[in-house]
C-alpha cells in the first residue's frame, strides 16, 4: 500500500489536518506603512506607530458629517471605551479614519471627539485621500459592489480588531452590545499590560 | 460521552483563536452538548454563555434519533469548532473530522444476516470512506494562508480530498460507498464521476446530510454547499481493471460570494481512482433504504427569515448574531414553516441545529429528489426563496440558525433560537 493511500484511508479522523500550519504574510507584510494625520496634527506612520506591538487595535470608518450610521455607531463605542477604563491607550486603542478626508480635517475630527466625549487612547485619523483609501482596503472596509463601496450612505459600520503582536484580527458589527465588543477586544489580549 | 480537552496554546500567533467549542454537525444532542458558539472555552478564557474558563468540556452525545423514532438516524455527520468569530481560521486549520453513526438497518455489515440490514458497501476506510473536499489557499513557498482581513473570506488555490491534494485511491472491482462532504469556507461544487475522456459516469446517490433517502438515485452530477454530506456509492465491478476513473469539479466559482452560474470548461480533477481486479462484492442496493418520517399535517406559524446586508455586514431579519439575545422560541414537536428571502449578491448555506428539516419549496419548485428527505444544511443561492418545514423534539435550551459560509457566520450571520416544552 503507498503512502498516498494510507493517508487518504486514515485521514478522516482528522479530515482537514494540513501539510504545513505557517501562517503568512504576517501583519507588517498585508498593512500598509502610510502616513495618517491625527486629529490632534501629528503625522503618524499607519503600521510603525499605532498597529505594531503586542496591543489591540480597533478601528472602524467614520465622517463628521454622518448623519445616520455614525451616530449611533459612536455612541456604542463610547460605552465600549467606557468599559473598558484604564485600558484604553495603555494596551488598547481605538482608530476612527474618516471617510472624507478632503473634509475632514484635523481641527473638525478634534471637535468630532469632543463632540461625543471620546476619550485619550482613541484616535481620529485623516489624510491624504490616497493614503486612507490604501488603510481602508486593507483593513477589509470594503464592499465588492463599487457603488456600495462609493455609497457614504451605505458605508461599513463594523470594526476591524486586532493584534498584531500576535498576527490575529477579526471583524464585528459596531452595534452589537457593548459587553459583545469588549469581549471580543480582551480576548485579543488576555492580560492587560 | 466525550472529554474534549483543549491542548492548544494559548500563547498562539496568527490566524484562528486557541478557545474552542466543538459542534457534532447533524447531531441531535442537548443545548449544553451542542457547540454554542458563546460556548467557547479554554484554561485563560470563556465565552459570554459559559460559566466557567477550563482546560476541558464534556459533550453527551446520546445517538438517539428524533423522538426515538429509527427513521430519523442520521448517519454521516462531522464534528467542527464553532467558536463565535473564529470558526473559519480554526475549522481551516484543521479542527474538523467525520462523526459516523451506524443502526440496525445501516449496519456498517454488508454480510449482517439480519433481513432488515441494508448490507451496503461496509468497513470504514475499505469499502466506506469519507472523502473530505475543501480548497485552501497556498503561497508560491507552499505555505498555508488565510486572509484575515477580507471580510468575505477567500476561495483556495488548491483542491484537497482528506487533507491531499490530487490524491488516488487504488480500488477493487466492486462497489463503494463514499461520503463526500463539502468542509470549504466558501467554495460550492458540482461533482462528476468521469473517465479518462471526459465522459460522465453514473453513480448512486443515497444519503443527502447522512439521512438515507426511500430510494437511491442514480444520477451523474451533484451540486454540494458547504457543510453538506452526500453518501453516494460507486461500482467499479462495471469498469475493466486498469481503468481510471476521476471525481471532478465542473462548478466555477471565481469569488467567494456565489458560484459564477457557468461550467468550468477544463474540469478540476479533485481524485483519482485506480481500479483493480474484480474482488467479492456487497449485494445489489435495496431498493428501498429507510423509510421517511411522515410529514407533520398541522403547522402551528410561519417564521420569515430575511437574509440581508446592513452597514456593509450580512444579517437575518436585520440582525447581527448576540449569542444572550433570543431571536425565536420554538416548541416541542410543533411543526413550523420557515421562509427564506435572500437578496442578489451572496449564496448563503443555511444549517439549523439540534433537529432535520423538509424542503417544501426552493425557487418555487419542489425539491428535487435528492434534497427530499432529511437535510440539515442547503444551499441558497441568490434571488431564491425557499420553505423549509421544521420540528424540533426531545431537548431544550438555546440552538443556532445560521450560514455556513463560515467567515459569514464569524461575523455574525446567525440567530439563537430557544427550543422549550410545549
Amino acid at each position: 500500500m503507498n503512502s498516498k493511500r494510507n493517508f487518504l484511508l486514515g485521514a478522516f479522523g482528522a479530515a482537514a489536518a494540513i501539510p504545513t500550519l505557517a501562517s503568512r504574510p504576517h501583519s507588517k507584510e498585508y498593512l500598509p506603512n502610510v502616513i495618517l494625520q491625527t486629529h490632534l496634527g501629528k503625522e503618524v506612520m499607519f503600521y510603525d506607530d499605532l498597529v505594531k506591538g503586542h496591543k489591540v487595535v480597533v478601528f472602524n470608518m467614520i465622517y463628521t458629517a454622518c448623519q445616520n450610521i455614525c451616530p449611533p455607531n459612536t455612541a456604542n463605542l463610547i460605552q465600549v471605551q467606557k468599559m473598558l477604563g484604564g485600558r484604553m491607550g495603555r494596551d488598547i486603542f481605538f482608530f476612527s479614519i474618516t471617510l472624507q478626508p478632503e473634509v475632514d480635517k484635523p481641527p473638525d475630527l478634534q471637535a468630532y471627539a469632543r463632540k461625543y466625549g471620546i476619550a485619550p487612547g482613541w484616535t481620529l485619523l485623516t489624510g491624504r485621500r490616497k493614503e486612507v483609501d490604501i488603510v481602508r482596503k486593507s483593513l477589509g472596509f470594503v464592499d465588492p459592489d463599487p457603488a456600495v463601496d462609493e455609497s457614504l450612505e451605505r458605508h461599513t459600520g463594523m470594526l476591524r480588531i486586532g493584534n498584531a503582536g500576535i498576527d490575529r484580527w477579526s471583524m464585528m458589527p459596531s452595534l452589537l452590545r457593548p459587553q459583545q465588543i469588549v469581549k471580543s477586544i480582551t480576548s485579543m489580549k488576555k492580560k492587560p499590560s | 460521552m466525550v472529554r474534549f480537552i483543549n491542548n492548544l496554546p494559548e500563547d498562539h500567533k496568527g490566524f484562528g483563536s486557541p478557545e474552542i467549542s466543538t459542534h457534532v454537525h447533524g447531531a441531535h444532542v442537548g443545548s449544553e452538548s451542542d457547540g454554542y458558539a458563546g460556548n467557547y472555552y479554554s484554561k485563560e478564557d470563556k465565552g459570554p454563555t459559559i460559566s466557567e474558563k477550563g482546560a476541558f468540556y464534556d459533550n453527551h452525545y446520546p445517538n438517539y434519533p428524533s423522538n426515538g423514532d429509527s427513521r430519523s438516524i442520521c448517519g454521516t455527520m462531522w464534528y467542527h469548532d464553532h467558536r463565535e468569530e473564529f470558526t473559519a481560521p480554526n475549522v481551516y486549520r484543521g479542527l474538523a473530522g467525520m462523526y459516523l453513526v451506524f443502526d440496525e438497518i445501516d449496519s456498517g455489515n454488508e454480510k449482517d444476516p439480519n433481513p432488515k440490514a441494508l448490507r451496503l458497501p461496509s468497513g470504514v476506510g475499505k469499502y466506506d470512506i469519507p472523502l473530505v473536499v475543501q480548497d485552501k489557499k497556498f503561497d508560491a513557498g507552499g505555505n498555508l494562508v488565510f486572509d484575515q482581513l477580507d471580510p468575505e473570506g477567500f476561495l483556495g488555490n488548491l483542491m484537497m480530498v482528506n487533507g491531499t491534494v490530487s490524491p488516488y485511491l487504488k480500488v477493487e472491482g466492486r462497489k463503494y460507498r463514499f461520503r463526500l462532504l463539502d468542509a470549504s469556507m466558501a467554495r460550492y461544487f458540482q461533482f462528476h464521476l468521469r473517465d479518462a475522456a471526459g465522459r460522465d459516469q453514473e453513480f448512486t446517490f443515497i444519503a443527502s446530510d447522512g439521512n438515507l433517502l426511500e430510494r437511491p438515485v442514480k444520477m451523474t452530477k451533484l451540486f454540494m454547499g458547504m457543510a453538506e454530506r452526500s453518501d453516494i456509492i460507486i461500482d467499479f465491478g462495471k469498469y475493466p481493471p486498469g481503468t481510471k476513473l476521476y471525481l471532478v469539479n465542473r462548478l466555477e466559482q471565481t469569488d467567494p460570494r456565489k458560484p459564477s452560474g457557468s461550467l468550468l470548461t477544463t474540469p478540476v480533477r479533485l481524485l483519482r481512482f485506480d481500479i483493480g481486479e474484480k474482488t467479492t462484492d456487497s449485494p445489489p442496493i435495496p431498493a428501498f433504504l429507510r423509510a421517511l418520517p411522515p410529514m407533520p399535517t398541522k403547522v402551528v406559524r410561519t417564521r420569515r427569515w430575511d437574509l440581508g446586508r446592513k452597514n456593509g455586514q450580512w444579517t437575518i431579519n436585520d440582525k447581527f448574531f448576540d449569542p444572550e439575545r433570543v431571536d425565536a422560541v420554538v416548541k416541542h414537536n410543533q411543526a413550523e414553516i420557515w421562509k427564506f428571502d435572500i437578496g442578489g449578491g451572496w449564496a448563503h448555506p443555511i444549517h439549523i441545529h439540534l433537529d432535520d428539516f423538509r424542503v417544501l419549496s426552493y425557487d418555487g419548485r419542489k425539491p428535487p429528489p435528492e434534497w427530499a428527505g432529511r437535510k440539515d444544511v442547503i444551499s441558497l443561492l441568490p434571488g431564491v426563496e425557499m420553505s423549509l418545514l421544521v420540528k424540533f423534539t426531545d431537548y431544550v435550551g438555546k440552538y443556532m440558525m445560521h450560514c455556513h459560509q463560515t467567515a459569514h457566520e464569524d461575523s455574525a450571520m446567525m440567530i439563537r433560537y430557544d427550543v422549550v416544552e410545549a
